[in-house]
């Protein structure tokens, strides 16, 4: 009897709690659909009387949100996909292939991750400047390129690679690309994942960074045009909701269905850490 | 572990880790050397046209970084932000962690994944959404409030609220992500000993207190300094929600920072405020490292 009051307690006070993590968000959905102003009364209502989908069409048509969309999608992709080829190079030599200075330089970039990533970026945007990358994507994707804690996750991942295989492998006369590219690669497949779905989380959420090298409107990320859009549009609550439904769709969706790869990431990376 | 390696291993080693060196190199560990060599110098607008215009000026930048009070508010309000959001934010996650751990519960991906879904979501999108709810109006927290008798609040026009205001928002975004590392932290625990301890007639605060708490020692002290240097970097809720007002009281060290450098283009004394940054990080590391120490011991 005891434990079944508990367990009811429990259940109750966990339902409670995920209700008001969750009511920040469900808010911004249900507001989205309401009509320009209806959400600015008093009680505010939780639900649109009459649910509509102008805020939408206003966004992609007059406010061509569907272009930062885009800015934001090749920026995050295209980060993520290198960020994943040239941390999973790194951290498997850093795990695996013997060479001369291998320790200290690896220990140089532990060091290196405690040094906020803000400090950098004045002289980066004076560097930027001269080589001429202020507003191109690529400039914006500079910051996630080559994480270092991506490094080292995935060299504490690829220390579980048999030298045997790789070995093997040499005594065949595989190249050491090859066998990276055949080997290696594919069993490093998970922790490559989690990185990329980290890289994709940040890139696309990044804010300060864009915001300084982009300058022009035509290059602007989701984040940067909303906080733009925010200041302009103070006033038009319903429109701002569906702005900020469309900004946080794509990775919201990426974690409902990715979800496996950021919970054993977080995880296995904190356990040993 | 031998250094050297036959020749093509090593050689192929080098060319494996110099892309990623390569770009650490030039776009972060060239950049950090440089923002203290800039906060000697008097760069700012001219110089980025003209190099050539920009002295050395020695500690000057410091010093007048140490006479302009909205250097010291900063740093106040930062330190408040850092001081209360992160115990609040570690609590919040503990709590979370231990819940979802019990072993009745049901429906245990559920509650993780809704604890954690504001962790992924986009920081500027939800900042504008907790604007309008914190809306003295017509807000939903005021709303919510009055239910219990509590007077409207101006959560972000008022200089004594705005900052809690943001604080319970970052605190809102981030705790699933460190519910994780304890949840982690806590599937590491070996059953045996709360076991035994049950056999000894230790209630659950006992069990909790004796053996999840030491046994997390690890735990909080990673939890601890990663929230830390996070929080020492708050940037984007003040700049979405409040401009660093009211009367700046959410002014950070790092809005600061931007609107000196990318506001006024006054870099070298953006770059002594970087500075500053990167040394209070350092001794909160080192001071979380060596109470690491002290418990291990």
């Amino acid at each position: 009897m005891m434990r079944r009051l508990k367990s009811i307690g429990l259940h109750a006070v966990l339902a409670i709690a995920a209700l008001l993590a969750a009511a920040p968000l469900l808010w911004m959905i249900s507001a989205s659909f309401m009509r320009p102003g209806e959400a600015n009364s008093s009680p505010p209502p939780l639900l649109p009387a009459h649910p509509t989908l102008e805020h939408y069409r206003a966004l992609f048509t007059t406010l061509s949100l569907g272009r930062y969309f885009v800015n934001s999608l090749l920026i995050a992709v295209g980060g993520t996909l290198l960020a994943v080829l040239i941390t999973g190079m790194a951290g498997y030599a850093f795990a695996k292939l013997r060479f001369r200075g291998r320790e200290p330089v690896f220990r140089g970039l532990l060091a290196g991750m405690v040094i906020p990533g803000q400090v950098a970026m004045l002289p980066m945007f004076i560097l930027l400047r001269e080589m001429g990358l202020i507003n191109t994507l690529f400039g914006a994707m500079v910051p996630v390129l080559a994480p270092i804690y991506g490094i080292f996750l995935v060299r504490q991942y690829a220390q579980s690679i048999p030298d045997d295989l790789l070995d093997a492998a040499r005594l065949d006369g595989a190249s050491e690309f090859r066998i990276f590219r055949s080997i290696v690669f594919p069993s490093l497949a998970p922790v490559l994942a989690t990185l990329g779905v980290f890289t994709f989380l940040s890139a696309w959420n990044d804010f300060m960074w864009p915001l300084i090298v982009l300058s022009d409107d035509a290059h602007y990320t989701l984040p940067v045009a909303l906080a733009n859009l925010a200041g302009e549009h103070v006033q038009d609550v319903e429109l701002m909701m569906g702005g900020a439904v469309v900004t946080v769709l794509p990775v919201f969706l990426a974690f409902l269905f990715l979800q496996r790869y950021y919970i054993q990431g977080i995880m296995a990376g904190s356990v040993k850490g | 572990m031998t250094p050297g390696g036959t020749g093509a291993e090593a050689r192929a080693g080098w060319a494996f880790v110099t892309p990623a060196l390569l770009l650490i190199g030039v776009f972060f560990a060239i950049p950090v050397c440089g923002a203290f060599l800039l906060s000697f110098t008097d760069f700012d607008l001219y110089s980025i046209g003209d190099f050539g215009s920009t002295r050395f000026v020695g500690l000057k930048n410091y010093q007048d970084l140490l006479s302009t009070p909205l250097f010291w508010t900063a740093l106040r309000n930062t330190t408040y932000f850092v001081v209360i959001g992160g115990p609040l934010s570690a609590a919040a996650s503990l709590a979370a962690a231990v819940l979802v751990n019990a072993k009745m519960l049901r429906l245990k991906p559920l509650f993780r994944s809704a604890f954690f879904a504001p962790w992924v979501t986009t920081l500027v999108a939800v900042a504008i959404v907790w604007r309008y709810i914190y809306h003295p109006q017509y807000g939903l927290v005021n709303a919510g409030l009055s239910h219990l008798g509590i007077g409207p609040i101006d959560w972000l026009g008022n200089p004594h609220w705005a900052m809690p205001a943001i604080i319970l928002l970052s605190v809102w975004k981030n705790f699933g992500y460190n519910m994780l590392v304890f949840l982690a932290g806590l599937q590491a625990i070996p059953e045996e000993l709360y076991e035994a301890a049950s056999l000894d007639g230790a209630g659950a605060w006992h069990r909790f207190r004796h053996i999840t708490l030491p046994m997390l020692g690890p735990t909080f002290v990673f939890v601890g300094v990663v929230t830390m240097i996070a929080s020492f970097q708050v940037f984007s809720e003040p700049y979405v929600m409040t401009q660093g007002g009211p009367l700046k009281a959410t002014e950070t060290l790092v809005l600061f920072m931007y609107e000196e450098g990318f506001r006024w283009w006054r870099l070298g004394f953006s770059a002594a405020i970087a500075v500053v940054l990167f040394l209070l990080t350092l001794i909160g590391t080192l001071l979380q490292l060596r109470l690491r120490k002290a418990t291990e011991r």
